[in-house]
């Protein structure tokens, strides 16, 4: 009664694209993070200096991805660069999550009262002292939801990469889609995969949040 | 290295064109955003409630929205209803994607402004003899959107910045759908899309500008 084209090998395809959009999230994220935690403090400790940046961070903000990817394809052949999509990809994605996280570690950082810094200041600690022991870990706990938001973030967003031709999860539904005509099921299946890889995330992000608040 | 000329003359000649895409794609994001407030108000309201199944359909609305792919959500809308024998526009699909994923982020933005909202002042207007539904309407939320303001305004950049994912789906009168049937005639693609791109920038700072002005002539007091 019911029959489905959906074969074991299919079920392979799909999750070598979960794969993909793995890879790409992580690098993403790793570039990301490293940027924006650079940025972020820039922006949290020299405001007016770093105003430039701030700008030039919102367009990355303002412009929709997919305009970014494909002009940043195009920018690429322009100018000659020999790089595959997959890094042209991890690149625009990494620049997108790096304007997402300067304002989350500015958000962090400026969370820390100035009466704990100069608390620490005057107890004998360095300018640089005072940023690792207290500015730090104080605002990893403030901006880590936020970080943990912006992973699934850019999970899902790494759905629009197909346009520049990496066969990730969403681009290999697409293509089982062509060959057995079952849109609604397979579609389904992939959702699936992406509320799952989603929820893992979210669960451990959830879990590490309560063990670094058990003795607020 | 560098043996490529830009010509933003022809860009420049599609500008008209592109322009009535970028009205296109705000009217959609704003389509997007009133039916995604409504929804939202009714989720919000069902997720608060004590109906285990209309709870549950809230949730679930909200958790699928806010963990699966806004192209996802397209596709489905889409290619999925389609096998169903429910042929929809690609419009429709876009609008009713997008509609989906701003009522299931709002809900949870809704869900945090209420409990800024102190519930002492729902029995108040209950004891005063309103009704839940006017209580709701009256006293709820007008308190409740003048929280949730701000999220309410990146959510509409966000709903402009989505209809973009039309053109995947085959859209192609919004600015996105615009920009790429002049790239596939021309193949100037770096200047086509950077014109777009600075039109979806000044698309985006207007809102912002004019959800300044708002909150500014709004809550003044």
């Amino acid at each position: 009664m019911f029959s489905t084209g959906f074969t074991w090998n299919d079920l392979k395809f799909l999750l070598d694209g979960a794969l993909v959009t793995v890879q790409l999230t992580f690098w993403a994220i790793l570039l990301g993070t490293f940027a924006g935690l650079l940025f972020g403090l820039a922006r949290a400790l020299w405001p007016r200096l770093s105003l430039p940046l701030a700008w030039v961070l919102d367009v990355f903000r303002s412009v929709p991805l997919l305009i970014q990817f494909v002009l940043f394809n195009s920018f690429k052949s322009i100018v000659g660069l020999d790089i595959s999509a997959f890094s042209v990809g991890c690149i625009v994605l990494g620049v997108y999550t790096a304007a997402y996280f300067t304002e989350i570690v500015r958000g962090g950082v400026l969370a820390v009262s100035l009466s704990v810094r100069r608390a620490s200041r005057s107890l004998g600690m360095s300018y640089l002292q005072d940023l690792r022991w207290i500015v730090l870990p104080m605002a990893t706990r403030v901006a880590f939801p936020g970080w943990l938001n912006l992973v699934l973030g850019v999970m899902k967003d790494t759905a629009l990469v197909m346009w520049i031709g990496i066969v990730e999860l969403l681009r290999a539904s697409q293509t089982i889609v062509t060959r057995i005509q079952e849109p609604l099921l397979v579609l389904c299946i992939a959702g699936l995969i992406y509320y799952v890889m989603s929820l893992v995330v979210a669960r451990l992000g959830a879990r590490l949040e309560r063990r670094w608040q058990e003795n607020d | 290295m560098f043996d490529y000329t830009f010509q933003w003359r022809s860009a420049l000649r599609a500008l008209p064109d592109m322009l009535a895409g970028a009205w296109v794609t705000f009217e959609t994001a704003a389509l997007s955003m009133i039916f995604g407030v409504l929804i939202a108000l009714a989720l919000t309201v069902m997720r608060e409630g004590k109906q285990p199944l209309l709870r549950g359909f809230a949730d679930g609305w909200v958790s699928i929205a806010r963990n699966t792919p806004s192209l996802f959500q397209i596709y489905i809308l889409y290619f999925g209803l389609g096998s169903l024998g429910l042929h929809v526009s690609s419009w429709i699909a876009l609008l009713a994607g997008i509609t989906f994923n701003n009522a299931g982020y709002l809900a949870e933005n809704f869900r945090g402004g209420l409990k800024a909202v102190p519930t002492t002042q729902m029995r108040a207007a209950r004891s005063l003899g309103m009704s839940a539904f006017q209580t709701y309407r009256m006293i709820v939320i007008p308190q409740l959107l003048r929280v949730v303001f701000y999220p309410l305004t990146n959510q509409m950049v966000w709903a402009v910045l989505m209809t973009s994912l039309g053109v995947i789906v085959g859209l192609n009168n919004d600015l996105t759908g615009v920009t790429q049937d002049f790239n596939v005639k021309t193949f100037r693609t770096f200047e086509y899309f950077a014109l777009a791109a600075a039109l979806y920038y000044v698309i985006a700072k207007a809102i912002v500008a004019v959800a300044r002005l708002m909150a500014w002539r709004l809550f003044r007091y």
